[in-house]
């Protein structure tokens, strides 16, 4: 049997406001343990929340960036669950009336468009932090635990995706041009290694072609796109192989375990499903009106989507659009500027996508710390143009300048890379070459041209490589037919 | 030396003729001899008041006057978070709890140099009508020590009806101020929801609570509410409009308005005397010029019952916070849940316990739209109720309570005929409405009745007026006899 | 028709240790209680919006501004154990 997998992602962005969605403590990761707490996010008897404006406007913002309806009246409902790094042992959410809901992400995959539906994106507050003391850390064993609760209280958006992905590498992508355009909208630092964004996946498998979802197990803690795609093609097996076997899959919760490479079931938590929803007293509905989402919108960055369209028009493939928008931080930058300098798009996108990617990953570093400029670009696939450089030469003078030992042209001078392009320099070389081969020429003249290449390969010899093939080649044509 | 009311210390204080200290000194005097009988405070703050009250003498002789409330003693409900007063809500859960900050409305006290005398009892987290769910004891009425003040507010009731203190805070979630006001022969006023900021209120039921003044008179109440409304940035749920003056027509009489009297209100349950001393007050305001009319509350009966659902609910909610982490009572445990499933059966009373769970049940998967929803429903139509009524009236009366205060003990083992003795209070708090109680005369048992004016949101004015028009006509003077042998 | 509550489910989900009579007494008392609540259900409330509130008011926010926290010192003075400026409490059971 085909067995279809089934995946939905919720994904949790911690905002990066100056304060707590409920109060005026700072929102720092740096600081000392419950220095950045209050009477609110303490949950100190008496105290009362108070919603961060800010915060409001950033998640319509994100709705709207992901093609979401934003509710003319949304409710905060209390969250009840016993937790001790949840201070007031309720949190903050939404429940039937997200602020938005409805909305869709085209995330590009090996040039392909998915369309991913998006349930809601809602807003809420995040928990405290939880350090287990003894026992060699582990859960299971500690003596105690440690509570911080300076991210008490960090306001929090939530998007949740319709179970509409099919694949972990679907779900990769989409992860990551979620991040993308989080990103671009600049309300969050969306760094997976601080937990700044975090997913969960919803996962279930079904016969190819049946329309009923199976029991979904949820699988928490994949810290990178890297482990979300790995803890999804894991799961997707497991259940392949229980079903196959005949057994039920239960519904549960299960934990990735990076090291081991597989999913965990957690120890579940009696009752805990029952959240007793209900709204949120203290607070008072929150009101978008026509005009307010109008404005929002109009302050809308370019986003990735749009701005992997104007790549496209400028004669890019969709894979290299999509790299230069999604992939290394500052990439896109670089290329916007070279073309506004006047640069081949295509030839500066093919360098910033390949060589450029490919040495930031093989070094991992990022294209801010390193000194490659758009002039730079500009000057390389000038030089490329001209003759000056080989595609070879051009892949070690780029390395250099990545490595900060000057610009193309100093690299390419220190290193002797420059193409011999000169015309006349090189008809020299080909006339002496010739002389001493008057056979090769003859063939040629006479219609073989088996001796072509080798003609070819003698001037090269004679320039220590550094002719232009496509020059050399252009004079021995003219030789020939003369 | 005793001054009946705030305004007339307040204008001694202004003439000289008395000092903070010596007002201070005598609210701490009358303590010391009521206290072992009455149980009012939960903590007396003998030095901060006399600090305070010094230094109300100190701005007075300097010249500084900050308004009303400069020099005056006033009790404080222990459900209101003092700066480094010990706050418990009267439960074990926070015995020993120093909060950090204070209140919006205890600051509001204090920027006008007020001297807070210390805290008073009540029904732990304001769950009851007798102030003997305290997790520390009883609070008595001062006019028959046998009976109970009422409550929740039980503790600064008695404080003003004693002397202890001038003016007390207390809290309304269902007639916690009202209540124990006409069960003490005093002034307990309930604004419009919003009003007053919540901040700094321990909260019990969140979309019910209000904090209100208790005091010996209709003029003190407004004072109090003057100094107490107004926005606070702190509380999203606080009004944000101005604060509407309180004043008008203060001193009008009730010639020309129309008072409509809640049909419900009385027969079955009411004690006669009750309904008497009420009907006598009705007359009363007929004579001074009003137009009487009856009015139904249809809603009324089965708002009870959406109170004692909402109210529950939120409270369950409200009350999780106190799970022995990061401050209060803590009760060991291997591991955390045990820990905070051992520590709330401690730290809680039966009464607490009893309203968590029901909370906790009507929420709970399966049963929310029959009991939560159902209820949050029928607020709709109590308000609508309410609407329809202030059509035909510019105020409502009623009596506060269906019966003068009870012997202590006698309604502990029944928690719903207690509930049930909330019926005239309730429906204001479900509306969100303005309220006040006024004493109107003792029954043959010499305790104290309570009448109350109900007005609409915002419409404090006109509830002051009829109030202040009550007060006159009845001239209420009696003081519980006792205090002849405690001055 | 008086309501059967699983008493002993409620008050795990209210973090209430009881013991098995506490816990009968408490169900006998709710269900009276319960049995009046129900009344609720009796009202005709076909076309009724329900009202979480009081007020018709909308949108209360804050500016997004830091405003300054509380003392360390005197936060975890309250507190029932602490330790290197964290709250301290026995280990979880279970995992979030
Ligand atoms: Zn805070």
């Amino acid at each position: 049997m085909n067995w279809e997998p089934v995946i939905g992602i919720e994904v949790h962005v911690e905002l990066k406001t100056a304060s707590k969605m409920f109060c005026g403590c700072r929102v720092d990761f740096g600081s000392e343990p419950n220095t950045n707490v209050c009477p609110v996010c303490l949950a100190l008897p008496g105290a009362l929340p108070v919603p961060n404006e800010q915060a409001i406007e950033w998640i319509v913002q994100i709705g709207l960036a992901l093609n979401c309806t934003i509710s003319p009246q949304s409710l905060f409902h209390r969250k009840n669950y016993f937790y001790a790094d949840l201070p007031k042992n309720y949190q903050i959410s939404q429940f039937d009336i997200p602020v938005c809901s409805g909305g869709f992400l085209d995330v590009v995959l090996d040039g392909e468009t998915v369309r991913v539906a998006i349930n809601r994106v809602h807003q809420e507050e995040d928990t405290g932090k939880s350090i287990h003391v003894g026992g060699g850390g582990r859960i299971h064993s500690a003596e105690a635990t440690l509570l911080d609760f300076n991210r008490a209280g960090v306001p929090l958006v939530e998007v949740v995706t319709e179970p509409d992905i099919h694949s972990p590498a679907q779900a990769r992508a989409y992860a990551q041009q979620l991040r993308s355009v989080i990103e671009t909208l600049g309300v969050s630092d969306a760094k997976l290694e601080e937990g700044s964004m975090r997913f969960d996946a919803n996962v279930s498998i079904r016969p190819q072609g049946d329309q009923e979802l199976g029991a979904k197990v949820e699988v928490k803690n994949m810290n990178s796109f890297r482990s979300l795609e790995r803890a999804l093609a894991y799961e997707i097996v497991r259940q392949t192989e229980l079903r196959e076997d005949g057994q039920r899959i239960p519904q549960e919760t299960r934990h990735w375990d990076e090291e081991a490479g597989i999913t965990q079931g957690m120890r579940s938590k009696e009752g805990s499903s029952d959240y007793r929803y209900f709204p949120e007293p203290d607070l008072v509905p929150i009101v978008v009106s026509d005009e307010q989402r109008e404005r929002i919108r109009s302050t809308l960055p370019e986003l990735p989507h749009e701005r992997r369209a104007r790549y496209v028009d400028f004669g890019l493939d969709s894979h290299a659009a999509w790299v230069l928008v999604s992939g290394e931080d500052g990439l896109a930058g670089l290329f916007e500027d070279a073309v506004g300098l006047g640069a081949d798009p295509k030839q500066v996108a093919k360098w910033l996508t390949g060589e450029t990617t490919a040495y930031l990953r093989r070094e991992d570093a990022t294209i801010e710390s390193r000194a490659l400029t758009a002039a730079h670009l500009v000057e390389m696939t000038g030089m490329l143009a001209a003759g000056k450089l080989s595609a070879s030469a051009a892949k070690e003078v780029l390395t250099g300048v990545l490595d900060g030992e000057g610009s193309p042209g100093e690299v390419a001078t220190a290193r002797d890379l420059i193409q011999m392009s000169d015309g006349a320099a090189i008809e020299v070389e080909v006339d002496a070459v010739l002389d001493s081969n008057p056979d090769a020429l003859e063939k040629i003249r006479s219609g073989d041209m088996k001796p072509f290449g080798f003609l070819v390969g003698q001037v090269m010899r004679a320039t220590s490589g550094k002719a232009d093939p496509k020059v050399v080649n252009e004079i021995l044509r003219n030789r020939a037919s003369q | 030396m005793s001054y009946h009311s705030l305004s007339d210390a307040s204008a001694a204080l202004r003439d000289g003729s008395v000092t903070s200290r010596e007002l201070t000194d005598a609210a701490l005097d009358r303590a010391s001899k009521t206290e072992a009988e009455l149980h009012a405070y939960l903590t007396l703050d003998h030095d901060g008041a006399r600090q305070s009250a010094d230094a109300a003498d100190a701005a007075f002789a300097a010249g500084r006057d900050s308004g009303p409330f400069q020099g005056i003693p006033v009790a404080i409900k222990d459900n209101l978070v003092t700066r480094g007063i010990e706050t418990t809500a009267a439960s074990q859960i926070l015995a020993g709890y120093i909060p950090p900050y204070d209140g919006t409305a205890v600051a509001r006290l204090k920027a006008q140099g007020a001297v807070i005398t210390g805290k008073t009892n009540l029904d732990e987290f304001a769950m009851g009508s007798s102030t003997e769910n305290s997790a520390f004891g009883p609070t008595r009425n001062p006019w028959n020590t046998n009976r109970v003040p009422g409550g929740s507010s039980g503790g600064s009731a008695v404080a003003v009806a004693a002397g202890s203190a001038l003016v007390g805070l207390g809290s309304d979630t269902g007639g916690s101020i009202r209540q124990p006001a006409a069960l003490c022969g005093v002034v307990g006023m309930k604004p419009t929801y919003g009003l007053v900021s919540r901040y700094g209120l321990i909260a019990f039921a969140s979309s019910l609570d209000q904090i209100g003044p208790i005091t010996r008179t209709v003029e003190d109440s407004v004072a109090a509410l003057e100094t107490l409304a107004g926005h606070d940035p702190l509380d999203a749920t606080s009004y944000r409009g101005d604060v509407p003056d309180f004043r008008v027509g203060f001193d009008d009489g009730v010639a020309g308005l129309t008072i409509g009297v809640v049909r419900q209100l009385s027969g079955e349950g009411f004690e006669a005397g009750v309904e008497a001393a009420f009907r006598r007050t009705v007359d009363l305001l007929s004579e001074a010029g009003a137009r009487v009319v009856e009015v139904s509350l249809p809603s009324l009966d089965v708002s009870l019952s959406a109170y004692y659902l909402i109210a529950p609910a939120e409270c369950s909610a409200n009350l999780a916070r106190f799970d022995g982490v990061r401050y209060g009572l803590r009760h060991d445990g291997p591991t955390v849940e045990e820990m905070m499933t051992a520590t709330r059966a401690d730290g809680f009373g039966p009464e607490v316990i009893r309203r968590i769970l029901l909370g906790t049940y009507a929420l709970s998967a399966g049963y929310y739209d029959a009991f939560y929803g159902q209820a949050q429903k029928v607020r709709t139509k109590v308000i609508q109720d309410f609407e329809a009524a202030y059509e035909q009236a510019d105020v409502l009366v009623s009596p506060t309570a269906p019966t003068t205060a009870f012997e202590v003990g006698s309604k502990t083992q029944e928690p719903l005929s207690m509930y049930l003795s909330d019926i005239c209070t309730i429906p204001s708090n479900l509306a969100g409405d303005p309220a006040i109680s006024v004493p109107v005369g003792l029954d043959d048992a010499g305790l104290p009745i309570g009448f109350q004016v109900m007005a609409p949101a915002l419409g404090e004015a006109v509830m002051f007026r009829v109030a202040r028009a009550v007060e006159r006509a009845v001239a209420f003077e009696q003081r519980p006899p006792m205090l002849e042998v405690w001055s | 028709m008086p309501i059967d509550i699983d008493i002993a489910h409620v008050a795990r989900l209210a973090r209430l240790g009881l013991s098995d009579e506490e816990l009968s007494g408490y169900q006998a008392q709710l269900g009276v209680i319960l049995d009046h609540a129900a009344r609720v259900q009796e009202f005709d409330t076909e076309g009724v919006e329900p009202t979480a509130h009081p007020l018709s008011m909308v949108n209360a926010f804050r500016p997004d501004e830091v405003r300054p926290s509380l003392d360390r010192r005197e936060v975890l003075e309250q507190s029932p154990a602490h330790e290197d400026g964290y709250f301290r409490v026995p280990p979880h059971l279970e995992t979030q």
